[in-house]
């Protein structure tokens, strides 16, 4: 990942929310199927009480994201996502532009 | 990830070491991998694959899925001489997402009036980059036309390995540069990578028009960087 330096960087605010003592969630892309508005890599952060920074797609999922980042950060288990086209089989949010991703999401711990 | 993890990657994204993060998907358990450092056989041939492309990705293996984040260095332009050049350039580098850095021993030139909004650095530049140490993910633009402002930074440029080295000048010019970086003890292979005539040859006349040529070229050497001096690399 190329990307600018910005103050808005995702894990940067995870690490000063970590130091304000708030539970935090870091959520990934680790895979991208057809046309993906945001490339592998790709970080969401999500504290105890859903504020949240950065992007896992063009905000067609980040919703349903951060619901389970509750979860996640309640049990410290952390989950893999799949949203793809929204079908009978996929997930209820979807991705309108037809592509499919997958999103790992992990407490910080400690 | 643990939160001791998390610090270190953020101090080495703004050291800009470039850093491999290798988390087991079953878990919440990282490792951090940077470039230049040793790593464990394992993960070697991965860990030097994602650097050089700059690529994240899962990894099977027996110990189950892995996935592997690449953090590289956001790319910067310092550029060698506050001439009109630069300043199309600086207005142009942040666009693309690109920091800029001017550095100008001459006072007269190197004036805030001429570039509001970018860093310029008014000092010899053997002087500022040592303050500042050149990495590959740098590119260095020296346009003064002054030998004795252009040719060390563009030395110390090809030594750190930068991904972009470019000059301005003639051909002529460049031919009398090149006897003298010889002379410098510069590699033929190294002087094979200076970019001169500067910029991609698109007919630019005025100095608005050199600079995006030269942006593009910069473009173009990222987006298509050699990286098989990265340690670890594999055959």
């Amino acid at each position: 990942m190329l990307e600018a330096a910005n103050v808005l960087d995702p894990l940067d605010i995870a690490q000063a929310w970590m130091k304000e003592g708030r539970k935090v969630a870091i959520a990934t892309v680790i895979e991208t199927w057809g046309s993906a508005p945001r490339p592998v890599g790709s970080h969401l952060v999500i504290d105890g009480d859903g504020n949240f920074q950065g992007s896992v797609s063009g905000g067609c999922v980040e919703g349903a994201v951060i619901t389970e980042a509750a979860d996640v950060i309640a049990s410290g288990a952390p989950r893999i996502l799949d949203f793809g086209v929204a079908d009978e089989t996929a997930w209820r949010v979807g991705l309108s532009c037809g592509g499919r991703i997958r999103v790992f999401v992990e407490r910080v711990e400690g | 990830m643990e939160r001791s993890i998390l610090e270190a990657l953020n101090a080495a994204r703004s050291a800009r070491r470039a850093v491999v993060t290798v988390s087991a998907l079953a878990g919440s358990s990282s490792q951090l991998y940077f470039e230049g450092d040793d790593c464990p056989d394992a993960w070697r041939v991965p860990v030097a694959r994602a650097l050089q492309s700059g690529k994240a990705g899962i990894v099977e293996t027996e110990q189950g899925a892995f996935f592997l984040n690449v953090y590289l260095p956001p790319p910067r332009i310092l550029v060698i001489g506050a001439v009109h050049i630069s300043q199309a350039l600086a207005q142009l580098a942040p666009v693309a997402g690109f920091d800029m850095t001017i550095i100008d021993p001459r006072t007269a030139f190197a004036t805030l009036e001429r570039f509001a909004g970018v860093e310029l650095i008014a000092e010899w530049p053997e002087d500022a980059l040592k303050q500042r140490p050149l990495d590959r993910f740098t590119a260095v633009v020296a346009v003064t036309h002054d030998p004795k402002i252009d040719d060390e930074p563009i030395r110390v440029a090809l030594a750190a390995g930068c991904f972009y080295v470019g000059a301005l000048g003639s051909r002529k010019t460049h031919a009398t540069r090149v006897e003298r970086l010889r002379q410098a003890g510069v590699s033929d292979a190294d002087i094979a990578r200076i970019r001169a005539p500067i910029g991609l040859d698109i007919g630019a006349a005025s100095p608005a028009e050199i600079a995006v040529a030269i942006l593009a070229e910069i473009i173009e050497a990222l987006r298509r960087r050699d990286t098989s001096h990265v340690k670890g690399v594999i055959a």
